[in-house]
């Protein structure tokens, strides 16, 4: 009862967002945020869920963003149309990528994810016919003001979120989980391992792809260095799963506007409060943080919230 | 009716051959032993029928049906059950949901598989447990979610690996009980033991190998009296006819 209480006021705040705080900055930063709440869902579906750690989740989201951008410059298509398609070819290479890499397991697969991202940032990058390479791709952009693309950015994460919710809940989630546990254990009770891993995968690559698409068509302009980027994107992904909570619905949604707070509020030296080298800093705070999560809130501030609670909140104790 | 027939059976870790030449037929409904010495390649046979490793040469055929190769899900759904001698329980998930997760394989919806699950916990008598998670059962709560899950896929033969390892008398007792009962349900019981209670009193036939290879089969009595077995694996105390 009181879980939807929040979702329903959770609900009123951000359909009201734009609506009452209409700085451009800060729209955009929400806009961001959103955007990760989509990314890590769809990589915690696969890594959280699954089990299946991947380090290379820019790929998808890449070939989301370049067919977007393709499709507008190349073939004289709306870059919307990307948002589909580019889900679609994300999830095709998905399936070969899951071809080549799930045949290997933990620390290994991490590192073949790894390779794709790598591979397809250096496609992207030397393919100059096809993708323009580092001069990048740029388009005219749809909307003046940043609403419309606020409200399909909030849609879509609302939709993954909701999908994910409903995938987790039925058999498939079950057999995810059992994957994940393991995976001699689940082939011996009658699950289809190879066929369940790609099933997660291909949900998992639609989404990123989606969200990929998105930003194309948000941001107007891509190269390879940003939208295969390990660091921005692949990595960003995971700090989003492990500090939100990995394994949790909600914990990726949390753990997006924590670390995009926490990104914009180096980038801009806290807001203008702190002096300059602070925004630097970023990445350092980045990593005292995983190194703390994973210390003392190994399933993230979602998945240890009964922990916080107890602890640093003092709710719940008994004197 | 043999319900399954092991032919030839060679598997090879690239020098090192782990099972040699093995046959066996086990009957339908029967309970059937596999001894031997650790690392005679007892688990290594198990793991050959439904596939976890993939056979060297030879051939499995279950209810008349050549499964060899044959993807190890898919020799599950084909009605082969299976516990692993190092316990796998699914460590975050609840009991019931560990359960629930094998009976998938028979059933659709949620709903069915779960009440599926309710009834193998109990007649495992693990129904109190069912929600705790499967990390904090003690050894003998272990060993029964292994089978527990196993029957969940609603196996034909049962293969069990060392599940009386580790148990209290007490606990012994009981174990014994649920292989009985689980022989009373139809299934047919291919079992590895080390513990002489469990296996000479319950198996209706037992094979004995050493090395990979088959050195006796035939009922307890004629296997304990077989001088190759006495000498690889049980010792004096068994050959002077000592009661188990």
């Amino acid at each position: 009862m009181k879980k939807n209480i929040l979702y329903a006021l959770a609900g009123i705040i951000f359909l009201g967002f734009p609506l009452v705080v209409r700085s451009d900055y800060y729209q955009h930063l929400l806009i961001l945020a959103l955007l990760w709440v989509i990314i890590g869902s769809a990589w915690n579906l696969l890594a959280g869920y699954t089990g299946q750690v991947s380090f290379g989740h820019a790929m998808f989201f890449g070939i989301g963003a370049y067919t977007a951008g393709i499709l507008a410059v190349k073939f004289q298509v709306s870059a919307w149309w990307g948002m589909l398609f580019g889900g679609f070819l994300a999830m095709l290479i998905g399936l070969f990528v899951g071809w080549v890499c799930f045949r290997l397991r933990g620390p290994y697969f991490a590192l073949a994810t790894l390779a794709g991202g790598e591979i397809f940032r250096l496609i992207a990058t030397n393919w100059e016919s096809l993708t323009e390479g580092m001069v990048g791709i740029l388009i005219i952009q749809s909307f003046r003001s940043k609403l419309p693309y606020y409200y399909i950015v909030l849609a879509l994460a609302f939709l993954c979120v909701y999908v994910i919710h409903v995938v987790m809940k039925s058999k498939w989630g079950y057999y995810f989980v059992s994957i994940r546990e393991d995976q001699d254990a689940a082939e011996s009770m009658g699950i289809n391992t190879a066929l369940y891993k790609n099933i997660s995968l291909l949900i998992s690559s639609f989404f990123t792809g989606m969200a990929g698409a998105f930003y194309m068509n948000y941001m107007a302009f891509i190269d390879p260095h940003v939208v295969f980027s390990l660091h921005y994107i692949s990595i960003m992904a995971i700090l989003v799963g492990i500090v939100g909570g990995v394994a949790t619905i909600t914990g990726p949604a949390v753990g997006a506007f924590i670390m995009v707070g926490l990104q914009e509020t180096f980038r801009s030296a806290f807001f203008g409060l702190a002096p300059r080298w602070t925004s630097q800093a970023h990445a350092l705070v980045f990593g005292l943080l995983v190194i703390f999560v994973i210390l003392f809130l190994s399933n993230g501030i979602v998945g240890d919230w009964p922990k916080i609670k107890r602890n640093i909140l003092r709710i719940g104790l008994s004197r | 009716m043999a319900i399954l027939e092991v032919k030839n059976l060679t598997k090879d870790f690239g020098g090192l051959r782990a099972v040699d030449n093995v046959t066996f037929r086990v009957e339908q409904g029967e309970i059937f032993g596999l001894i031997g010495p650790n690392g005679s390649g007892k688990t290594t046979i198990f793991n050959c029928i439904n596939n976890y490793y993939p056979i060297t040469s030879g051939n499995v055929i279950f209810k008349g049906k050549d499964i060899t190769g044959w993807k190890t899900h898919k020799v599950c759904h084909l009605g082969i059950g299976r516990t692993f001698q190092v316990v796998k329980p699914l460590s975050r998930m609840t009991v019931l949901d560990n359960v629930t997760a094998s009976a998938f394989c028979r059933f659709g919806t949620i709903r069915e598989a779960q009440s599926e699950a309710m009834k193998v916990l109990d007649f495992c008598t693990l129904l109190d447990q069912k929600d705790k998670l499967a990390k904090s059962l003690p050894v003998g709560g272990r060993k029964r979610l292994e089978i527990a899950r196993a029957l969940a896929t609603k196996p034909e033969l049962i293969l069990l690996d060392e599940t009386a390892a580790g148990l209290n008398p007490s606990e012994l007792t009981g174990a014994i009980d649920l292989i009985k009962r689980i022989r009373d349900r139809g299934i047919t019981v291919l079992i590895v033991e080390h513990i002489m209670k469990v296996i000479m009193t319950i198996s209706d036939r037992i094979h004995a190998i050493n090395f990979g290879q088959t050195i006796a089969e035939g009922t307890p009595p004629e296997v304990a009296n077989n001088p190759g077995v006495i000498k690889a694996y049980l010792g004096e105390a068994y050959a002077q006819g000592e009661r188990y």
